[in-house]
């Protein structure tokens, strides 16, 4: 892995000159948005990719984004991806504040409406995972911890995303879908520090995403629920307006979208579309 | 007594405070340009974010957004908590910084330095820190736990001590200046009057520093106020019971922008009147 | 000049003089006039009736000639001043309690019962101990050693005299428990205080700038003390206030320390320090933050108000004046050491080491006697009228001095020097000349004289001293 970083460096200083004008080129024919068609096998016809994909990406691909980033990077020689992970919100707000970025992949198709309701997309988003809820306990699930309705027994302290961000509402979703109250200890500003409280042992359960329960190894303890099939995140993927490199960028989505971009998001606990 | 005892004729250079002395506000001796154009600009970098927090403000929907209960939650509990952590910093800040300040001990300098760390500690490290220590599994938390039922996190107190823990290094380097400013002799002025050196702590040396105290405590307080990271790591975010104000903000920001700027006026308004209330009040009289 | 080791101090021990306060009698007068006493039985008719006329140095004196008297360059010590500044005031008081108020000296008439309740009671002279301090003082620093013994009985005052840097006021320090005592012990009254924490000690302290509590009023400056040694509120303020009225202050009671004026602070600080009954009071520079006028006034009062405390007063001050005027024993320290010790009047004829004798403005040379001729160890003879043998000193006043531009034909002068003039500095209205040569001394001469004489530095000059006007005692 390393070596070919550093071969696709070195690719990169050689591509450099002629990256405008491809650029340029590439601008001009980004008509048609995010077709999974021309996609996987992509390394054998893509001589013509290069320069800088910027993807604003939810945090929870964080795993799973960074390894189709090198992969991609390793198909493409003279291409590099730069990521910036955060909460959706934080990234919808700073894609209409003008931040420079290619491609927006959001966790929640409430958060991708505020950039294509700013008009900042080109084309229309497309869902290419979806999450389900979980359960994360301690390890060793101590509490028995079996159902959604056991996480309301008293004494037990639950940690929710807050309401605003995508984890939270889907889990609001899924409590309802129960008839289940449940009065958390606290609603977390995200997921990762839901599964934080859980990590450190100060909470004894949270609600989070399977991938995060995934992601996070033995630290945790995942147990399903069959109320999160209520409760389902759709994760849309969008080529933005101003993309400043709209081809290579096209070819990132693809690559998302493809049987081998799938392969690598399921093992991480993605559901298919 | 007689003529010569005018008042002020000769008065021992310490049996007074120096007299404040009204520093001219410009215009009479003309403000040098090399101090004057970086001070204005200085002046318009803190104030423009906050004027455009104003021009970009949802003035219409403004009284939507205040009537919410949640506002006023998170605005009380903002209040009480800095407030207590402010007391909190007093009670145990103090004391630290006459240790500092007045007495000699091996490693003297590098505990003055630990002090400052949480000045330095990115505050959601801090939280993270305070979970470690006292969490419910903490190296004392745990013992906290077991032996008195108390458990910090997630609770009201918990905001407290995350907001003492980021706001103590403030109140202790200020008082710690001012007591090294401050006249010793005075204390062993009434040391031979008869006051122990707590009495002699309590009754004169406290009384003298109480202006460096009053700083440090408004700059505890403001920082305490507007504290973000440790906060929402240590003790969470519940309505009313750990969800302040700056919590509120954040999280309001997250799909309700305006909400978020409403929020913030509110915050910014009501610690400019108390500052600037507190200032009038302690910090100009002495 | 001579003696560059210091002496020993002088072995006689010095005679107290008496005092027109005597530690029998009732304590502090009652503002500035109280009426004479005639009432007051045996008691108190030694002592004040005669005030006026008596000589503070007292008879045990060598009787002082007039020469010496005439050739300091300091005011006449006690008797001027006093003499100036308290015709009607030596009468104590007719101050009912103070009977039976002990040697504290309650300030509060109305108060009896406070002997009993003082948290630190005064210790009580073991019988067989004099009372009165006895204090070997030894502390060690980096790069100074302090290395005194002061003795003295209630009722004197004490002034510890000493260039800058001697080793005062950490004596006083040390006395206040302020400063630790490396070696060395020291009692008051009888009573050990060496493991007596500062706060508990029975010493009252005026400092150097007062160190009033700026966030205080002048009363409650003074009843911080009575507080802090367990008095009531109420208690502590009408001591205080009754102590601020025998200093005149009563109408500066509600006033912060910035409002005083010097003299003022002065007294309110020494009321501050007397508010806790000590057996003890040590003044650190007391004059020394006053501007020259109120000097002069609060010198005089202060120098009452010494005489009327009943226990032991020591101060310390770099002024010869202060000394001379309000102590009647001086401890001259030079370098952590007594360097000479005994009455002012003593002091100042009788000069043993340079400081002093600059302090008193004298020419001071050492050398051995035989006869009236004096031969100095690195120098010419000087005749003198005392016939002595041994090691002795010579001192006598600029004033003493003639200069003469030619060496003088037909003067009997036997003492007559060649030398040139090193500096000339006004002093007044005369002119103080340096000089050096086969004898370097100083020399005053009027104006007049120095214009006629044309002198300059550099000038050479003959300088001639009668032997009446030199004075030998032994070394």
């Amino acid at each position: 892995m390393t070596r070919s970083v550093r071969r696709t460096r070195r690719m990169l200083q050689l591509a450099g000159a002629g990256a405008a004008a491809l650029m340029a080129l590439s601008a001009c024919s980004s008509s048609d948005d995010s077709s999974p068609s021309q996609s996987g096998s992509s390394g054998s016809s893509s001589p013509k990719l290069s320069g800088t994909v910027t993807v604003f990406a939810a945090a929870s691909l964080k795993e799973s984004f960074t390894a189709l980033g090198k992969e991609f990077e390793k198909d493409h020689p003279g291409t590099k991806v730069t990521f910036n992970f955060g909460g959706s919100d934080t990234l919808a707000a700073s894609i209409t504040g003008g931040a420079p970025a290619d491609v927006f992949a959001a966790a929640s198709g409430k958060t991708m409406k505020i950039v294509t309701d700013k008009g900042d997309a080109a084309g229309t988003p497309a869902t290419f995972v979806r999450n389900q809820l979980e359960i994360a306990t301690l390890p060793g699930n101590p509490d028995k911890v079996a159902s959604l309705k056991d996480l309301t027994k008293s004494g037990l302290k639950v940690v929710l995303c807050d309401k605003t961000v995508p984890c939270g509402a889907a889990a609001q979703k899924a409590l309802d879908a129960g008839k289940l109250e449940l009065t958390p200890a606290s609603y977390e500003p995200d997921v990762k520090s839901a599964l934080n409280k859980v990590e450190l042992k100060e909470a004894d359960a949270a609600v989070v995403y399977k991938t995060d329960v995934k992601a996070a190894g033995g630290k945790v303890e995942g147990v399903e629920f069959p109320e999160s099939a209520e409760a389902v995140n759709d994760y849309p993927i969008v080529l933005l307006k101003d993309a400043p490199n709209a081809e290579t960028a096209k070819a990132f989505i693809a690559l998302v979208q493809s049987a081998e971009g799938q392969k690598v998001l399921s093992e991480a606990g993605f559901l298919k579309p | 007594m007689t003529s010569l005892d005018k008042p002020g004729a000769a008065t021992g250079p310490r049996t007074g405070r120096p007299r404040r002395r009204r520093v001219g506000t410009g215009g009479r001796r003309g403000v040098p340009l090399p101090l004057l154009l970086p001070g204005l600009l200085a002046l318009a970098f803190l104030l423009l974010p906050l004027l455009a927090l104003l021009v970009r403000a949802p003035w219409r929907s403004l009284p939507d957004q205040l009537t919410s209960t949640e506002v006023w939650q998170a605005l009380q509990l903002s209040l009480v908590s800095a407030t207590a952590a402010t007391a909190v910093t007093l009670v145990l800040g103090v004391p630290l910084a006459w240790l500092l300040a007045r007495t000699e001990f091996p490693g003297r300098g590098l505990v003055r330095a630990l002090v400052t760390l949480p000045l330095v500690l990115p505050p959601v490290v801090g939280g993270v820190a305070l979970l470690l220590a006292l969490g419910r599994n903490g190296v004392i938390g745990q013992w906290l736990d077991s032996w008195f039922g108390i458990t910090l996190p997630f609770t009201t107190t918990g905001v407290v001590v995350a907001e003492a823990f980021v706001a103590m290094p403030f109140l202790v380097i200020s008082v710690e200046g001012t007591l090294r400013a401050a006249d010793p002799r005075y204390e062993e002025a009434a040391t031979t009057l008869g006051a122990s050196r707590f009495t002699a702590f309590r009754r004169v040396t406290l009384p003298l520093i109480a202006p460096g105290i009053a700083a440090g405590s408004v700059l505890a307080w403001a920082r305490a106020l507007g504290e973000f990271g440790a906060t929402i790591t240590f003790a969470g975010n519940f309505p009313g019971r750990t969800q302040t104000m700056p919590l509120a903000v954040y999280l309001a920001l997250q799909n309700d922008p305006e909400a978020a700027i409403a929020l913030s006026l509110v915050l910014l308004v009501v610690s400019i009147a108390v500052l600037a209330g507190l200032r009038d009040r302690w910090m100009t009289t002495s | 000049m001579t003696n560059p080791h210091p002496t020993p101090p002088d072995a006689t021990t010095p005679a107290r003089p008496p005092r027109e306060s005597d530690p029998t009698l009732p304590t502090p007068a009652a503002g500035p006039q109280p009426p004479p006493a005639p009432t007051d039985g045996a008691q108190t008719s030694q002592a004040p009736a005669t005030d006026g006329a008596q000589l503070p140095q007292g008879p045990p004196a060598p009787a002082p000639a007039p020469a010496p008297a005439d050739s300091l360059q300091l005011p006449q010590p006690p008797p001027a001043a006093a003499d100036g500044a308290r015709p009607p005031q030596g009468a104590p008081a007719p101050d009912r309690e103070s009977r039976t108020g002990g040697p504290g000296g309650n300030p509060n008439p109305a108060e009896g019962r406070t002997l009993t309740t003082d948290p630190h009671p005064h210790p009580h002279p073991h019988p067989h101990q004099p009372p009165g301090l006895d204090a070997h003082l030894i502390v060690d620093r980096a790069s100074f050693r302090l290395d005194i013994t002061l003795t003295a009985a209630p009722g004197d005052v004490v002034a510890l005299l000493g260039p800058n840097g001697a080793g005062k006021t950490t004596a006083l320090r040390a006395l206040a428990g302020l400063t630790p005592l490396t070696d060395g012990h020291l009692c008051l009254d009888g009573t050990s205080l060496d493991d007596t924490p500062p706060e508990s000690r029975p010493v009252g302290v005026v400092f150097q700038d007062y160190l009033l509590f700026p966030h205080l009023t002048a009363l409650d400056n003074v009843a911080f003390g009575p507080r802090c040694r367990g008095a009531s509120k109420a208690e502590a303020r009408s001591q205080a206030a009754a102590w601020l009225e025998r200093m005149g202050l009563s109408a500066h009671a509600g006033v912060k320390p910035r409002r005083l004026s010097g003299g003022q602070a002065q007294r309110v600080a020494l009321a501050r320090a007397l508010a806790t009954r000590p057996r003890l009071l040590l003044l650190d520079e007391p004059l020394a933050a006053l501007d020259a006028r109120t000097r002069l006034e609060i010198r005089a009062q202060l120098r009452r108000r010494l005489a009327e405390f009943e226990a032991v007063s020591v101060l310390v001050t770099h002024d010869p004046l202060d000394a001379m005027v309000l102590a009647d024993r001086l401890v001259v320290v030079e370098h952590g050491r007594v360097v000479q010790e005994g009455t002012p009047a003593d002091i100042a004829r009788h000069p043993r080491t340079d400081y002093i004798a600059q302090l008193v403005g004298l020419n001071l040379y050492r050398g051995q006697a035989a006869g009236h001729a004096v031969r100095l160890e690195a120098g010419p003879a000087i005749t003198t009228t005392e016939e002595l043998s041994g090691p002795v000193f010579v001192a006598f006043p600029p004033s003493a001095v003639t200069l003469f531009r030619d060496r003088p034909s037909g003067a009997s002068a036997r003492n007559l020097w060649r030398c040139e003039v090193a500096g000339l500095e006004t002093r007044g209205d005369q002119i103080r000349a340096d000089l050096t040569g086969e004898l370097p001394l100083a020399a005053d001469l009027t104006t007049v004289a120095a214009a006629e004489l044309e002198l300059y530095p550099g000038a050479s000059v003959w300088a001639t001293v009668k032997a009446t006007q030199t004075h030998a005692y032994p070394a």
